[in-house]
């Protein structure tokens, strides 16, 4: 098995890891080190329309034949990975309802930045993936958030929130990380790979730059939560490592079913296997805001988050591989 | 010079509420407001504003029945669940008629 020992050194020791190495070392040693919040945000912006640009680029040049089995398959993820999310918080973990469904919001939804990651680890081994990917990004993105505070208001008759449906789903669709992913799938589809071409020094060559330094800023910030873990308790911290499993092997099958190529389907995986940490808190602290931040932030962002970039991707391609014979 | 006695109505919130805010803040009766960022620590700890951006500061210079409207909109909504802070100052303002 020389072929896994390479694919968890490349996994364990690229630039991205060790970046969020050092932001977790950071936090932890009390070093003065901060991003200024201004900086966090042209990160998350920059990266978030990049990835929408390079998969519409990709888009315009895939068919529909390819497109809709592994568009169908994430559609029904993000679906169905809420619902039992939420059972298994409710009935196992003894949560109410509006942690269970804050979980379950973060749980169906997807990470960018875990995709981004995933996409250059494959690159790095050299295996080939569609490259509509990002569209996928996209498709599951919303589903879950809006089936979870669905699950949430129905048992939450009268809970305080604010808006009603109409506000939620407008501030939902209209928050950046969705606008700018489907504005610039849009851009990048109507553009087309030429269109790319003329943005590409910016926006594609840079990239991995980018995803490096926003990686050390999140290793920052997952660090921060750490000290939540006695809080949120050892069943979280169990859900947060077992659920992406698997969610991974679930999105890792459903790919494989679809058509999807070994590196498709192990990105399928990984989209199902990761939580959210953009669109999702915001949307659940606005329309949820009863449940509790430090569940939902620390399960995402101090658990999940730090397993799938280290043992989540070699594991899911390693699924994807299996299946693949 | 002239001045008139008005309110001014002074709310601090988690970032995530700005639009909504705003919104309401004009529905309600205000003319305008002043917005800035804050930064500080209260009773509550943790909150999402610590991943999803800084707290905001929201200043509008209203008359007393709309700073009471204001007052009992974010009483009625945001208390319960979300880390706001609202007070009321008396305030003497310069051309105050632009503020009723």
């Amino acid at each position: 098995m020389a072929d896994l020992g390479e694919t968890l050194r490349l996994g364990l020791l690229s630039p991205m890891v060790l970046a969020f190495a050092l932001g977790v070392a950071a936090t932890l040693l009390r070093s003065d080190l901060k991003f200024p919040g201004e900086v966090y945000t042209a990160l998350s912006i920059y990266l978030l329309f990049a990835i929408g640009l390079k998969g519409g680029a990709e888009l315009a040049q895939t068919t529909l034949a390819q497109f809709w089995a592994p568009a169908l398959a994430t559609l029904a993820l993000g679906v169905a990975t809420p619902l039992w999310c939420y059972a298994l918080l409710r009935r196992l973990g003894r949560l109410d309802v509006a942690d269970a469904a804050a979980l379950a919001a973060h749980y169906g939804s997807v990470s960018a930045v875990t995709f981004s990651t995933s996409l250059i680890f494959l690159e790095g081994l050299g295996l080939p993936y569609e490259g509509f990917l990002p569209t996928l990004v996209a498709l599951l993105e919303v589903p879950a958030i809006v089936v979870a505070l669905a699950l949430a208001r129905r048992q939450l008759p009268g809970a305080a929130g604010g808006a009603d449906w109409g506000g939620l789903l407008h501030e939902l669709l209209t928050g950046k990380s969705i606008l700018l992913l489907l504005g610039g799938l849009v851009i990048g589809f109507l553009g087309g790979p030429q269109g790319l071409d003329q943005v590409a020094p910016f926006f594609v060559d840079p990239f991995r730059g980018a995803l490096t330094l926003f990686l050390l800023e999140m290793g920052m910030v997952a660090a921060q939560r750490f000290r939540d873990f006695g809080k949120v308790g050892g069943f979280l911290i169990g859900f947060g490592i077992a659920m992406p499993v698997v969610h991974g092997a679930l999105g890792v099958g459903l790919g494989t079913l679809a058509g999807l190529s070994v590196g498709g389907s192990m990105v399928l995986g990984v989209l199902a296997a990761s939580a959210s940490y953009i669109a999702a808190p915001a949307a659940v602290r606005l329309a949820l805001p009863q449940a509790n931040p430090s569940y939902y932030l620390t399960a995402a962002l101090a658990i999940t988050f730090p397993f799938n970039l280290v043992i989540g991707l070699p594991l899911y391609l390693e699924m994807a591989r299996w299946l693949h014979g | 010079m002239q001045t008139v006695a008005l309110k001014r109505v002074t709310i601090i919130a988690e970032a995530v509420l700005e639009e909504r805010l705003v919104r309401e803040v004009r529905t309600l009766g205000a003319k305008g407001y002043t917005l800035t960022a804050a930064r500080g620590e209260g009773s509550r700890g943790v909150r999402a504003s610590e991943w999803a951006g800084q707290n905001i500061k929201l200043e509008t210079l209203v008359s007393a029945a709309v700073a009471d409207r204001l007052l009992t909109h974010l009483a009625q909504h945001y208390f319960e669940h979300y880390a706001v802070v609202a007070y009321v100052e008396n305030v003497e303002v310069v051309r105050g008629d632009k503020y009723v």
